[in-house]
């Protein structure tokens, strides 16, 4: 057995800072920020994610995973969080490999849109300034965003799932120690 | 800081998940999330969701502004702005331009707020609908359906009967067009500071156990009618102290003979009036 991976160094003050960069992300949609307080986690799981599930997930929010036992067993350790092999049951889901489609995971309901799974996808790049066009929420005129990583049909399948706002997934890119966000209220067009 | 106490004064587990709700509430700009608010050391209505939402995004570099009506003298803001700094050694101040997060109950700072910098509301009841429909399953499915006809008809009421809309604090607000908020009992004159506002602005409610948000630069606008526009309303007078025109003032009796004189209810500003006037 392989020793396991500690988590945030101090995992009050790590956690409080992973959580503003998250929340700054999430505030101001495809704005790429740091995370500055890193966790070494085990492969396939990069900073970013890992950062981000240190800092939300627990035993109350029940994880879908792709990304293997080492990591089940270090998120397990340190967020006590429980695993469900149903994408449409988690509150996190976590994609290291092929993003699964929008429409598989829990959206909330009309009541309680507030429900939802986010997605924290693993992606191979962010770039800022250039790709697509984000407005709504969050951004002053637009901010620009291209990713590398995603499925070809992404911006499909969030065009269809803006159509039921307030309902939706909202999803966190995770690109090394970088991060962006796309709460469901965004508007993407291609640029 | 005080020994015995987590960071911040919450634990861990309830820190997180007041954070999942507030993400959640910043991607659902004006709907309103159920947490679990705990008990916290000062009684409800003394602004424990607003003291909850601070201590779960509150680190050891920002700096905390409190303000109660705007004054960041009186006591509900002295007891908030000591208690985090006891319980989590941060900086305080009482300039709005160097706070990175505000905590406020009832006003809208004068000067306008930054990207850097977060607003926290403390709200006594989230719920704008309540006085028009005392039963929550109904209010949830009106918000779901976006039906926000009951709101307007009591707006209508008010001109039928007053020949003006006769709200003057906590006036309803529709936030990017889509869902109805309280924007807590701030008077109507800061409604309009709250429409694309750079700063993030996070509602606390303890005793009804809500969280909301507005994003950054969110359309949120004051519910009217094409005849009767939203006005925002000061009082028509200058600041006794700092001779400001433009600022939120309060009326202050000074004696048992009629006696009153008007000063700035955002006492930062006023002073910041007077130190460029000396």
């Amino acid at each position: 057995m392989s020793a396991l991976q500690p988590g945030f160094a101090d995992p009050v003050l790590d956690a409080q800072a992973s959580f503003r960069a998250v929340l700054e992300a999430m505030s101001r949609p495809g704005r790429i920020i740091a995370i500055t307080t890193p966790a070494p986690a085990p492969a396939p799981l990069n900073t970013a994610a890992a950062a981000v599930l240190l800092t939300l997930a627990d035993a109350e929010t029940p994880v879908c995973s792709d990304a293997g036992d080492a990591v089940a067993g270090w998120l397990g350790f340190h967020a006590g969080c429980p695993f469900t092999p149903a994408p449409d049951r988690a509150r996190f889901v976590l994609a290291t490999g092929a993003a699964p489609a929008l429409t598989v995971l829990d959206a909330g309901t009309e009541e309680e849109p507030q429900t939802s799974a986010t997605l924290i996808v693993q992606v191979e790049a962010l770039a800022a300034g250039e790709g697509w066009r984000l407005t709504g929420p969050g951004i002053e005129s637009e901010h620009r965003l291209r990713v590398y990583g995603l499925p070809e049909d992404f911006l499909s399948q969030w065009q269809a799932q803006r159509a039921r706002f307030p309902r939706g997934v909202d999803v966190v890119l995770c690109a090394g120690d970088r991060l962006a966000a796309l709460p469901r209220s965004v508007t993407i067009e291609e640029g | 800081m005080e020994a015995g106490y987590n960071f911040a004064y919450l634990d861990e587990a309830t820190k997180r998940m007041i954070r999942r709700a507030i993400l959640k509430a910043v991607a659902i700009p004006g709907h309103q999330i159920p947490f679990g608010a705990r008990e916290m050391p000062l009684p409800y209505g003394w602004g424990t969701g607003g003291i909850q939402v601070t201590a779960s995004i509150i680190g050891p570099a920002d700096t905390l502004k409190v303000i109660d009506q705007g004054a960041d003298d009186t006591t509900n803001a002295i007891s908030i702005r000591r208690f985090f700094a006891r319980v989590a050694d941060v900086a305080t101040t009482e300039r709005t331009e160097d706070a990175s997060i505000i905590q406020t109950r009832h006003r809208i700072p004068e000067a306008p707020l930054r990207e850097d910098q977060i607003l926290v509301y403390q709200v006594p009841m989230p719920e704008p609908l309540f006085r028009l429909e005392p039963r929550i399953a109904e209010t949830k499915r009106m918000h779901a359906l976006a039906d926000y006809g009951l709101m307007h008809t009591k707006l209508y009421e008010d001109i039928a009967r007053l020949g003006r809309i006769g709200t003057a604090y906590n006036y309803p607000v529709m936030v990017n067009e889509r869902y109805l908020m309280s924007p807590s009992p701030i008077p109507a004159f800061d409604n309009p500071k709250m429409d694309r506002m750079p700063a993030l602005q996070l509602f606390g409610a303890g005793r009804e156990k809500r969280i909301y948000a507005v994003p950054p630069y969110t359309p949120v606008r004051s519910l009217d009618f094409e005849d009767h526009p939203f006005r925002a309303i000061r009082a028509p007078h200058a600041c006794t102290l700092c001779n400001s025109t433009a600022s939120y003032l309060d009326e202050v009796v000074t004696d048992d003979q009629g006696g009153r004189v008007y000063v700035c209810s955002d006492t930062d500003f006023c002073r910041t009036e007077q130190e460029r006037a000396a």
